[in-house]
């Protein structure tokens, strides 16, 4: 198409747009692959995957109980006064267990994870990268992404799980404190109720969730942090800071979007 | 000569805009030290990260045995790869892991070597830098000097063939340079690796390299040994290689090579012109080696300082001492016969005081031995062949020790 054309020019930004998108998407997909394949790479991928369960895993336990208790306690509280409306505050199990197998418990536990792994993994990566680190593995014929990536995806395909369990765990005992202890629905209705309606199926979702989201989450922050000096907005500390910023913000949108698509799909 | 180890044919890179290499032709020769030397910011780096294949260039080739990367199979790609190592400008340790890790990284990673053999490696290459009981501190812990020798230990932890020193010595006091210095001749030698060193220490590099290069433009400008480009007659070479050199040498604070050669050329024609002898005296560290074995390599380096210091003391307003390799120091002494410079280096023999040079390590029980090369000009001599026959003559001729405890002529 012509340029000088004016109806061109907004046209051809678009199509540029879309290209570097897709190439962008392409790029992030490959370097998943990559970091995928060599994580069966031996032995010493053992120690380090270990360490990064340590970083992602065990030391989001704390925040993960809390974030998980509150949301519990938010969702009795809240399900409580509306099923009173209508009569069935018996019901207040299944809602709160429902809710948080199924929706809560993976898509908070991956925005809890990214606020404090992933953000962390991001700035980390890119100051090795701009601190010539990353070459210096490269010359010493160390694969970075191997070296680097490979052993977070592993410790989160391990750890999003987990978390997640505990987080559906300690959300269902949070609504039972406001329900039950606070509001004085029977403890005995609350928890046969969360027995009865929360079927296998309904685990199975969430996990296969906690992973996808793990996938999604470890590939996008170690993504901008690896490629940080090829940013064309920021070089130097402000480029990390900028990858830092695009790593939550793109992995929490990616998380919403796909938690949409996964739905659709499980139900 | 043989067949180059890394050939550089028309190599062109750009970022952006900026033209950085604009067609590079440059052989490296195996068991070599090549040194690139040019202005900041001409591209030296790049030009580095070439070899390693950090950075790829635009257009042109570049050989390793005359075949190229891409003829190579994967597996003979990543055994090259491997006999590689490389030194960072910015030294790139890594900041979360201890000294001790970071030096021990190439071989944890790469190598199936027991724990046991890796600690022995990396304690014995750390003693051999002078980095004592730093093995649990992190880089940002350390002064700039103490970061590049740990740099420099994990460069060279591998025994790797081919090593690539992007400034090894830049921000070390001069003794410590000197070490850095005496420590890739010496690895050199002792292992016969390949170095490529680009570096702006002008003339410390000119005693260590067999071949220099001279980047200008994106181009190589100049390339051959260092006694070519010392005198060469190229306007932009020459104002480059002087201006760099100060006019005194930064560890012993003789005067420099350069100095050294001026002086020379004022005496031959004032020999040529109005027959006025003079000598040349070569006084040369023998043992500068064991020295460095035995006491460590500070010592020696502060051993040569304090010995350099001794003979200036000696010597008379009219005499020139300068620095003319890594244990070399030649006396141009003017209006003196061969005799008399045979006299004046006896006296220099009894002044010298073991004790002085020494004094810094009084339990060291080490004599430093000299040997000296007396040589008195003749018309048309060149400072060449003056130095190959002090050289040549000077164990025969004359040698004197000087003790920590005594003194022997």
């Amino acid at each position: 198409m012509n340029p000088s054309i004016p109806v061109a020019a907004p046209l051809s930004a678009l199509g540029r747009y879309a290209i570097d998108l897709v190439r962008e998407m392409g790029a992030i997909m490959i370097f998943f692959l990559k970091g995928f394949a060599l994580m069966f790479s031996l032995p010493t991928i053992f120690s380090k995957t270990a360490q990064q369960v340590y970083f992602i895993g065990s030391k989001s336990i704390f925040v993960i109980c809390l974030t998980g208790a509150f949301t519990g306690m938010v969702l009795g509280l809240q399900g409580y006064y509306v099923l009173v409306k209508y009569g069935s505050a018996g019901s207040l199990g299944s809602a709160v267990a429902l809710t948080l197998v199924r929706e809560m418990g993976p898509v908070l536990t991956a925005i809890m994870v990214i606020a404090r792994a992933g953000s962390a993994m991001s700035a980390e990566i890119g100051i090795m990268r701009i601190s010539e680190q990353i070459d210096a593995l490269e010359t010493m014929s160390i694969n970075p992404i191997q070296f680097l990536v490979s052993p977070r995806i592993a410790a989160a395909l391990f750890s999003f799980p987990l978390l997640t369990a505990l987080f559906d765990v300690i959300g269902i005992f949070g609504g039972y404190l406001t329900g039950s202890i606070l509001l004085g629905l029977s403890s005995g209705i609350y928890f046969s109720r969360v027995e009865s309606s929360v079927v296998m199926m309904d685990v199975t979702g969430g996990f296969i969730k906690s992973i996808v989201f793990a996938v999604v989450v470890i590939t996008i922050c170690c993504y901008q942090g690896y490629y940080t000096h090829r940013r064309s907005n920021g070089q130097g500390a402000k480029g990390v800071s900028l990858s830092t910023t695009s790593a939550v913000v793109q992995s929490c949108v990616l998380i919403l979007v796909t938690d949409y698509v996964l739905t659709s799909l499980l139900l | 000569m043989d067949q180059p180890l890394i050939q550089f044919k028309d190599v062109h890179k750009h970022f952006g805009d900026k033209r950085v290499l604009n067609g590079i032709n440059l052989s490296i020769y195996a068991g070599q030290i090549t040194s690139i030397i040019g202005k900041s910011g001409v591209g030296k780096s790049v030009l580095l990260k070439h070899m390693i294949g950090l950075v790829r260039q635009d257009s042109g080739a570049i050989l390793f045995n005359g075949k190229l990367l891409t003829e190579l199979r994967k597996k003979e790609r990543e055994a090259l790869k491997r006999k590689f190592s490389y030194m960072f400008q910015g030294t790139a340790l890594f900041d979360s892991m201890t000294v001790f890790e970071n030096i021990a990284l190439p071989l944890t990673e790469k190598t199936a070597l027991p724990r046991k053999e890796i600690r022995q490696r990396v304690q014995q290459k750390m003693a051999q830098l002078d980095l004592h009981a730093i093995d649990d501190e992190y880089p940002a812990q350390l002064s700039g000097g103490m970061k590049k020798r740990v740099a420099l230990a994990r460069a060279l932890i591998t025994d790797p063939e081919i090593v690539l020193f992007d400034e090894p010595t830049t921000g070390l006091d001069p003794i410590r340079k000197s070490v850095v210095h005496g420590m890739i001749v010496d690895y050199q030698k002792r292992f016969g690796f390949t170095g490529v060193i680009v570096s702006h220490e002008i003339p410390d590099i000119f005693y260590i390299s067999q071949h220099i290069a001279m980047l200008e433009d994106g181009r190589i400008l100049f390339e051959g040994t260092p006694e070519e480009i010392q005198h060469t007659e190229d306007p932009v070479v020459r104002q480059f290689t002087t201006g760099l050199e100060s006019q005194r040498d930064e560890l012993t604070g003789l005067a420099s090579q350069q100095a050294g050669d001026r002086k020379f050329r004022e005496e031959m024609m004032r020999l040529q012109s109005h027959q006025i002898a003079f000598s040349m005296v070569l006084l040369t560290v023998q043992n500068i080696d064991q020295i460095n074995e035995t006491l460590g390599r500070k010592a020696g380096q502060t051993a040569l300082k304090n010995f350099a210091a001794q003979v200036q003391r000696q010597i008379r307003i009219t005499d020139t001492c300068s620095r003319y390799g890594l244990n070399k120091i030649l006396l141009v002494l003017s209006n003196t016969t061969r005799k008399q410079a045979r006299a004046f280096c006896g006296k220099l023999g009894r002044q010298i005081k073991g004790e002085s040079i020494l004094a810094f390590m009084p339990e060291a029980n080490i004599c430093f031995t000299v040997g000296v090369g007396i040589v008195e000009a003749q018309r048309g001599n060149t400072i060449d062949n003056i130095l190959t026959v002090a050289e040549a003559t000077q164990e025969k001729m004359y040698e004197f020790r000087v003790c920590s405890e005594q003194e022997e002529t």
